[in-house]
């Protein structure tokens, strides 16, 4: 039952082949059996998955259910959920439940979904290995001494491991699109404004969007239709009819213009990782598809332009941790600077600490200007790079990720080696763009791959490109060896 | 030597706004402590803000009455620091780009000497929760109740050069924003609040001395009493040979005195930065006018119609027009009594001064715009002598009733009947032969003064009925024989 795709749940529980509570127990019961080997759920809720799994079993008897009812997912666990644990992968809200559930938890809650648990996750969703979390790190059910890539690896590895059909997940540098390329999944992160942020705990908040991994770009789509929405309670959430992403998934992709950044194919970029990318661009030609060299000259300066702006915006997203309402709080402070300072320190891991001392520093008087101000020039001609190249492509592609995955601890002592595995993801989230990640081989046993950017909004078009792309290929159905 | 003062004001107004200016949190005052604070309010990770557009019209409405550009374009930013009663560990106010620009305000003072306040701009921002310090041994506790409700500071040049002219400023802003009705101009309860900017100079120079900031006074009183303090402690130092430090300053208004509180080397960065939860907000002209024509009448333009449709002078019409309550209750009284300057007289006398000792506001009053109206009119029509009435005005106040009522169970009906005063007066002559003698013998020139004995004597035997006028052109006519 766990081989199925979301697409051949909804066509099951439709057709009554098999219940929601079937489905939910038979995931429960793998999650217990195997997530010790993963770590990838934080937080698993039996009961109140099988609660829900009886209800949408109830509305599928009714009948006239939306699409989605009756179907597991895991929630990562930045986003909030009423009377269940949102830890956001930090001490600091090791005991922290929400009253009330991040918007895209409640349009799932109104489609019948059911919540299978919360994934782990990196510290605040900073990281790109899943190393920082306070609850441990994921391992990558593909290389065990691996990581999932970050910070969605726990989303990553549930899915991967077939302890869940899919998951959400959030990306703000690469958060979602990494993961994916080193677990074979399929992820998406869509247009800055298009998934409501409302409930999903803030790194920085002008580069955060919530988005799917999966198995399929068939099943991205089915699961974007309802993670969609305009939300008034998000002033950035763009007002904007949602469209059925899964509408066009057919459309042959004769006439498609695919550009390839020169940039992101330069030093750094494991050569067999760039073989494949090259492959999986052939395919597309012969799919129909016309290849054109595009150029994105300020890619170099996208990491250091991120590596202000990111920091920045956490560094006050994250004051609010004070121990003064809620969350950690350290034992008998002395007076108010105690309880700030041991709070804080106490409940914050060390990159987390790294991103506030850095986004302080870059906000400080006598900076703002060198860095803050710079890092927001860069962006703007980021953003145009894109818009130029957009002039003449529909699409953009290129790598995902510079490597598979790579071993635990080997790049924890270097902070800067980390932050280039999101080198060819970052400029995306700085330009606000939609993108997305599907399997285009292996290297040594290790997913690569391939990312897909698209121009403002244009979900449907990178969901198109990859489901056609999938239906050419076979990388998307291996799945990583000992997963039954 | 002789110094100039030098003061510009930074001034905290709260919005009457029904809702906070990030969430949907009511904003009344004096709810159980954290009983209107939101998940918004409480900053609980993942929840977001939401600009109230009520904060941004009157907002908007402000700049329009103090004469200044509108900012087309607005932006939020973070202010950040760490305190207890900011949930976020930020405020969200505006710096670079706020929604109200350059102005005025021009004042009257006294002995008609008028005075321009250049007003630098007014930005909107979110006031902090409060802290309690008393009642939780060794520990403080925090109230929300507060956050997130809408201010604009409102900031001025350094323009004023007294403390008279800055309570001046104070009270003619305080007429403003509550004839606007986006303050409701509870001083007592924070509704606004002044920071004071104060330096001195000599007198005739150009360079600003070193200024001291008075923090947070809620009262005009306190306003003035402690620029005053502080204009003379600044003196103080400078003709000792001392230097001002730049610093802020608290004013005590029990003890009537000032410390400091912290100096400019401990004050914060503040890390300003463009909020990325709230977009820039854009207003555009249409905007603007549809704010424009919704606004109420300003005081300065009341107080022109006041002048021109009901004949008030200037000055009447400047007292009765700085508070839109009197205003309104004028108005009302007038529209029954149709006798506008009796009424303002009124107004601005015996109303004035029995809601000043009982400590109750115009729009409150016991004595109604209608009570009042049935007093103006039997004042008017000499029924009540201007001591009666006193009187009378005393008893509505006590909820006797109205004039007429009152009048008409105590008695006090004034007596212009020529036939009873005429009995009173021939007692009077009867029983006073020796004064009538002197009074006759009399000078011309002297018998005015003398006069005063008798309407004296005839005014108690009418227990003060007596209508003055009557009753002295039949004493004379008696008198004279």
């Amino acid at each position: 039952m766990h081989q199925f795709t979301i697409a051949e749940l909804v066509k099951g529980l439709r057709n009554k082949d098999f219940s929601s509570t079937e489905v939910t127990q038979h995931y429960l019961e793998r999650i217990a059996r195997l997530d010790k080997t993963y770590n990838s759920y934080i937080t698993v809720t039996p009961e109140l998955a099988l609660a829900q799994a009886k209800a949408a079993d109830r509305r599928l008897a009714d009948g006239n259910q939306p699409a989605l009812c009756g179907v597991p997912i895991a929630h990562k666990d930045i986003f909030c959920t009423t009377g269940v644990r949102t830890s956001c992968g930090s001490k600091m809200l090791d005991n922290f439940i929400a009253p009330y559930n991040a918007t895209i938890v409640d349009n799932y809650l109104d489609s019948g979904v059911v919540m299978l648990g919360k994934t782990n996750m990196d510290e605040f969703a900073m990281g790109s290995s899943n190393e920082t979390s306070y609850y441990g790190p994921v391992k990558n059910p593909w290389a065990i001494d691996c990581v999932p890539g970050g910070s969605s690896g726990g989303s990553a590895a549930a899915v991967a491991a077939h302890l869940a059909p899919a998951a959400t997940a959030s990306d703000t540098g690469g958060s979602i699109r990494q993961p994916a390329a080193l677990c074979g999944l399929t992820g998406i992160k869509p247009t800055y404004g298009r998934v409501s942020r409302w409930g999903m705990i803030a790194f920085a908040s002008s580069l955060d969007q919530a988005g799917i991994l999966s198995r399929t770009a068939e099943d991205a789509a089915i699961l974007l239709n309802d993670m969609a929405s305009y939300d008034a309670k998000d002033s950035t959430c763009v007002e904007r009819d949602v469209p059925d992403y899964t509408a066009d998934l057919n459309k042959p992709l004769n006439g498609l213009r695919i550009g390839v950044p020169k940039e992101y194919f330069g030093e750094g970029l494991n050569p067999q990782t760039a073989a494949h990318v090259e492959s999986a661009i052939k395919v597309y030609e012969s799919l129909g598809a016309t290849i054109h060299s595009v150029s994105l000259p300020h890619t170099h300066l996208a990491v250091p332009a991120y590596y202000v702006i990111a920091p920045a915006e956490c560094s006050a997203n994250l004051s609010r941790f004070d121990g003064v309402r809620y969350g950690h709080r350290c034992e008998n402070p002395k007076d108010l600077n105690d309880l700030y300072m041991r709070s804080r320190s106490e409940g914050f891991g060390a990159e987390v600490k790294r991103r506030i001392l850095v986004g302080t520093y870059a906000l400080s008087a006598g900076y703002y200007d060198a860095y803050y101000s710079k890092a927001q020039k860069i962006r703007r001609l980021i953003k145009q790079d894109f818009v130029d190249a957009f002039q003449n492509v529909d699409v953009i592609i290129g790598p995902t990720s510079p490597s598979p995955a790579f071993q635990f601890g080997s790049k924890t002592k270097d902070p800067v080696a980390m932050y280039l595995e999101d080198i060819y993801t970052i400029a995306t989230n700085l330009a606000g763009l939609p993108g997305l990640s599907i399997p285009c081989g292996l290297v040594d046993n290790k997913p690569v791959g391939l990312q897909l950017i698209g121009n403002f909004f244009a979900e449907s078009q990178l969901l198109n490109a990859a489901h056609q792309f999938q239906q050419a290929t076979n990388f998307h159905q291996q799945t990583a060896p000992n997963i039954d | 030597m002789q110094w100039e003062t030098v003061i510009g004001l930074e001034v905290h107004v709260q919005l009457a706004t029904k809702t906070k200016i990030f969430s949907g949190s009511s904003t009344a005052f004096g709810a159980e402590p954290n009983t209107q604070a939101s998940a918004v309010d409480l900053a609980l990770p993942g929840t977001l803000p939401v600009a109230n557009e009520e904060a941004f019209r009157f907002a908007t409405m402000f700049g329009l009455a103090v004469n200044a550009e509108i900012g087309k374009r607005s932006v939020f930013e973070r202010k950040n620091y760490f305190y207890p009663d900011l949930p976020k560990g930020y405020q969200t106010t505006q710096l670079a780009e706020p929604i109200v620009g350059a102005g005025f305000v021009d004042l009257e003072l006294e002995g008609g000497r008028t005075k321009r306040v250049r007003i630098h701009h007014a930005h909107l921002e979110e006031d902090a929760g409060k802290s309690l310090h008393e009642d939780f041994a060794g520990m403080s506790g925090i109230d929300l109740n507060r956050a997130g409700t809408p201010l604009i500071e409102v900031v001025t040049e350094p323009d004023m050069r007294s403390a008279e002219e800055a309570v001046a400023f104070a009270k003619k802003l305080h007429s403003i924003v509550t004839s606007l009705e986006i303050c409701d101009g509870e001083m007592s309860q924070g509704s606004m609040r002044f920071d004071v900017n104060i330096s001195v100079r000599p007198k005739g120079t150009e360079k600003l001395g070193t200024r001291t900031e008075t923090k947070n006074l809620n009262s005009f009183k306190f306003m003035e009493e402690a620029i005053e303090l502080e204009v003379e402690r600044q003196i103080d130092v400078l003709e000792d040979g001392g230097k001002i430090t730049q610093e802020t300053r608290l004013y005590n208004g029990d003890t009537k005195k000032a410390r400091s509180m912290r100096s400019k080397e401990d004050s914060n960065d503040y890390r300003y930065f463009p909020c990325p939860d709230l977009l820039p907000v854009i207003l555009d002209d249409e905007y603007i006018e549809s704010v424009r024509k919704q606004m109420p009448e300003l005081p300065e333009a009341k107080r022109a119609r006041f002048v021109e449709q009901y004949g008030l002078s200037s000055y009447d019409a400047g007292q009765i027009t700085m508070d839109k309550f009197s205003a309104a209750f004028f108005e009302a009284s007038t529209k029954i009594s149709n006798e506008p300057k009796l009424t303002a007289n009124w107004i601005m006398a015996d109303l004035g001064a029995y809601l000043n000792r009982t400590e109750q506001r115009i729009d409150h009053s016991p004595v109604t715009p209608e009570l009042l109206a049935g007093l103006v009119v039997r004042i008017k029509d000499g029924t009540l002598s201007s001591k009666i009435a006193k009187q009378v005005f005393e008893a509505i106040a006590n909820g006797e009733g109205d004039a007429d009522t009152i009048i008409e169970t105590k008695g006090l009906k004034q007596v212009s009947d020529t036939g009873a005063l005429e009995k009173i007066i021939d007692d009077i002559i009867a029983a006073n032969t020796a004064q009538v003698e002197g009074y006759r013998a009399a000078a011309e020139d002297k018998r005015a003064k003398m006069l005063g004995f008798f309407v004296g004597q005839a005014m108690k035997a009418s227990k003060g009925q007596a209508n003055p006028q009557a009753l002295n052109e039949l004493l004379v006519k008696k008198l004279n024989g």
